[in-house]
């Protein structure tokens, strides 16, 4: 009897999960699509188009720089910890516990973090840079672990394979289970890429809020120091203002459809090579 | 074989710092923090700090027992939305939903993880600060927009995590009961949910986490008095939000204090931490 | 590495017939030699003072009932047991008469001594690729010699016109069966002089298992075969020289006509007239 009273409330669950779904996405969508205009992606951000390509352009570099800096880090760690240490050493024990305090740690700490260290300690001011180090350790743990997950997935048999034919650890390691583990990899790396695409708390302190793309070309190398602001900074910016509800919807739209193609890509990339492996 | 074995000590070497890399972060953010914070909290007192009711910078008044009020009234509030959604909604996709429509909700529950909190914040500004407002009394921007908001955004931790651990039961357990004559029902409510009780409690404590660290989409919806809440309707104001909400122009003792909020807000998440370990823990052992 | 393609073609003979000189003594060169080996993991003494010789182009099988340290003596002879936490070892191994712990590099060991597992376990690659493999690793770089290297391979483990046409497919598509002659294929393309089996065919099917015994009798002109084997009858099709061990011991070492039909110890009887194990 109360089994079904229980069963009940699941059937209940799922309705409020999916209605939660629904209304967000839903209004969202009804709301922003009309207001998807071209001068929505002009290449200048003026205070009338509130054009968000700056922000989009910002987003690909900043994300870019990030994960170039956490990905080598965070695969090297996780082939040291699955792959080398002994998982009884202290120096092991303690690699755990920190990142998963890393992986624990809010968002707006990260960005007091990186405020306090890399725009006033190094003197970097609000910039590019700075923004992307304190995105890298944010995602550091993400990849670290959904590594570690995916190199622990792959079976001894391929590793003893590789020893017995006399390869070394990094060959055994590069050419016989590296292949296998990419697909979990590339998923850990692309919900990385999802965090720092939509992380605000963390940038509005170390990356500000400038409206323009890092002039590249005319600076070169120093645009790293100059303030920008990524997708979700510049709808938070709409939002607060409180001017351009309709462009602030449509720029919701389009941070909606960079998170659906990054699911969708992780899921067809892990379902492709996992084909391939059979 | 000499180039071999440099190529592998040079790749040891490697893969070691890179592991050191992660502690060193660690240690940075901590002497960081408690090197900005701690000064701070001599100079104001470490009780008038935690317990005192006025947070007022202009006149040297850095109270903010009303915030970390705050931050649990918003947090409990959550729970109390998110929690049982979200379990009840794992329990069915693992366990009653057919192939076809686990299918269909899974994308949408990663879908839902994915959403960037900021457009959360937005969605609940335009929709769910308006509908309190017109409806209950209070002006909208309440604890009450701020807790139903997060509540949605633990959903896709809690059912995720608790779908892991209900689909990690041992098929032998569910077998088992129904062959001593349970139904279906019988045998997920009585048999299943309680051998992954510490795994859903992993995601409880995850979504706490998860909750209390949240700062975008509580700062744009819950009023952020600082002022301990009446009620459901009134305004809060979070550490997060506190630390956000300030930064920006703040100097000397007030921006240290800000940093010291931030000290206390890690510290809470860090007892957040060793809970969930230790439920992890109990968990593996039984 | 000019070694390696030296030692590839050349197919040795041991033990020449004027070499008998009375009937006690064996005629054989022990390619491998265990003496006083004792191994525990952690605590638990899984090996208790083996010694054994393995002769030159000749099957040894070792036999015996789950858990009586066969696989664990298999692994030490390439020190396969390195990747064992808490494995420790006494006593001496050697390879043409040179201490493999001391005398020879762990990988130059591996690959003068290489192993076939139980499960069939290709590398998720080409197969072309997983065949050349250890070539490389070993410091082969000319196209035309890894070719002539990875077709002489598959030839000698009789896979080759089975998987000529599809040399740059996926291993993983191959049958279990297939799989296993490749990895046995991966394994000769190093050219060892030994070769480790560890029941390689209990994962596979009937006709496999004939083919890569079959394959083995083949390949032991060549090379020296040490195989773990739990099937006695194939102990009997293809080895020259059994082993039985029970508990961490090694009960008894003959020829294996005589350790089947004239076992000197009681153990060794009651375990080959299978009534226990």
């Amino acid at each position: 009897m109360s089994a079904k009273i229980l069963k009940a409330c699941t059937y209940i669950g799922v309705v409020l999960s999916v209605c939660a779904l629904v209304g967000v996405v839903g209004y969202i969508l009804v709301q922003g699509v009309p207001y998807l205009k071209p001068s929505l992606f002009a290449w200048e951000y003026t205070s009338d188009n509130v054009s968000l390509m700056p922000a989009l352009i910002s987003t690909l570099i900043m994300a870019a720089l990030s994960l170039l800096m956490a990905v080598p880090v965070g695969v090297a760690s996780a082939i040291y910890l699955v792959e080398y240490a002994r998982s009884t050493s202290r120096f092991v024990r303690i690699v755990r516990i920190t990142t998963e305090t890393l992986q624990g740690i809010p968002s707006i700490i990260y960005g007091l973090f990186g405020l306090l260290f890399f725009t006033t300690a190094l003197g970097w001011g609000l910039s590019l840079l700075a923004g992307a180090c304190t995105l890298a350790i944010m995602v550091l743990p993400v990849i670290m672990r959904t590594t570690e997950e995916a190199l622990l997935s792959v079976p001894q048999s391929l590793r003893q394979g590789g020893f017995a034919l006399g390869a070394g650890r990094v060959r055994t390691v590069i050419h016989c289970v590296l292949p296998s583990a990419l697909p979990g990899i590339l998923g850990g790396v692309l919900l990385a890429l999802g965090r720092c695409v939509g992380e605000v708390a963390a940038l509005l302190f170390t990356a500000g809020t400038v409206a323009q793309i890092p002039d590249f070309g005319g600076e070169g190398i120093f645009a790293l120091f100059e303030s920008c602001r990524t997708l979700a900074v510049h709808m938070y910016v709409l939002a607060s203002e409180g001017l351009h509800l309709g462009e602030t919807y449509a720029t919701s739209v389009v941070l909606l459809l960079v998170v659906v193609v990054l699911n969708t890509t992780t899921n067809a990339a892990a379902k492709k090579l996992s084909k391939e492996r059979l | 074989m000499r180039q071999t074995s440099f190529k592998e000590g040079a790749a040891h070497v490697c893969f070691t710092a890179a592991a050191a890399l992660s502690i060193v972060a660690v240690a940075l953010i901590c002497v960081f923090l408690f090197a900005n914070g701690i000064p701070a909290l001599a100079e104001i007192g470490l009780p008038e700090f935690l317990f005192g009711q006025t947070w007022k910078p202009t006149a040297d008044e850095f109270g903010i027992f009303p915030m970390i009020i705050g931050s649990i009234y918003v947090t409990v509030g959550a729970i109390i939305v998110g929690v049982p959604t979200g379990i009840f909604t794992a329990i069915f996709l693992s366990r009653f939903a057919s192939s076809g429509v686990a299918r269909i909700l899974r994308p949408g529950i990663e879908l839902l993880a994915g959403i960037p909190s900021v457009v959360y914040g937005f969605f609940a500004l335009m929709v769910l600060v308006p509908l309190i407002r017109t409806t209950l009394p209070g002006n909208g921007f309440s604890l009450l927009a701020a807790a139903l908001i997060l509540g949605i955004m633990i959903l896709p931790t809690i059912i995720t995590v608790s779908k892991n651990a209900l689909d990690a039961v041992p098929k032998s357990y569910y077998e088992g009961a129904l062959a001593l004559g349970a139904t279906h029902e019988r045998a997920v409510f009585r048999i299943m949910v309680p051998a992954a009780f510490s795994g859903i409690m992993a995601a409880v404590v995850l979504g706490i986490g998860r909750a209390l660290g949240e700062t975008m989409a509580v700062v744009m919806v819950a009023g952020n008095q600082p002022i301990i809440p009446e009620s459901i309707f009134s305004g809060v104001r979070t550490l997060t939000a506190n630390i956000v909400l300030e930064m920006g122009y703040a100097a000397d003792l007030h921006k240290e204090a800000l940093v010291a909020t931030g000290v206390v807000l890690f510290v809470l998440v860090m007892l957040i931490s060793l809970l969930f370990a230790a439920i992890k823990k109990r968990g593996e052992l039984s | 590495m000019s070694a390696i393609l030296q030692s590839r073609p050349t197919i040795e003979r041991a033990c020449a017939p004027e070499m008998v000189f009375d009937a006690t003594t064996t005629p054989e060169i022990a390619k491998m030699a265990v003496s006083d080996l004792n191994l525990y993991y952690g605590s638990f003494h899984a090996l208790k003072n083996i010694s054994v010789d393995f002769p030159k182009n000749q099957v040894t099988a070792l036999i015996g009932p789950s858990g009586c340290g066969k696989s664990t003596l298999l692994k030490s002879l390439n020190r396969m047991n390195d990747l064992v936490d808490n494995c420790r070892i006494e006593g001496t191994i050697t390879l043409d008469e040179q201490n493999i712990r001391t005398d020879i590099g762990v990988n130059d060991l591996r690959r003068r001594v290489g192993m076939v597992f139980q499960q069939p376990n290709p590398f998720p690659m080409s197969i072309y690729e997983n065949v050349a493999f250890g070539p490389k690793t070993h410091g082969i770089k000319n196209r035309e010699e890894l070719n002539a290297i990875v077709e002489q391979s598959l030839r000698d483990a009789a896979i080759w016109d089975e998987v000529k046409d599809r040399l740059h497919k996926s291993a993983l598509g191959l049958s279990g069966g297939q799989q296993q002659r490749l990895c046995i294929a991966r394994a000769l393309a190093v050219s060892p002089e030994v070769l480790l089996m560890d029941e390689s065919t209990s994962a596979l099917d009937p006709i496999s298992t004939a083919k890569i015994e079959e394959l083995v009798t083949q390949l032991k002109d060549r090379f020296t075969v040490i195989m773990v084997t739990h099937n006695m009858l194939q102990a009997v099709r293809v080895s020259d020289k059994t082993a039985f061990f029970l508990m961490g011991e090694m009960i008894e070492c003959e020829d294996t006509q005589t350790l089947f039909t004239n076992p000197r110890d009681k153990r060794t009887a009651d375990y080959v007239a299978g009534r226990f194990g």
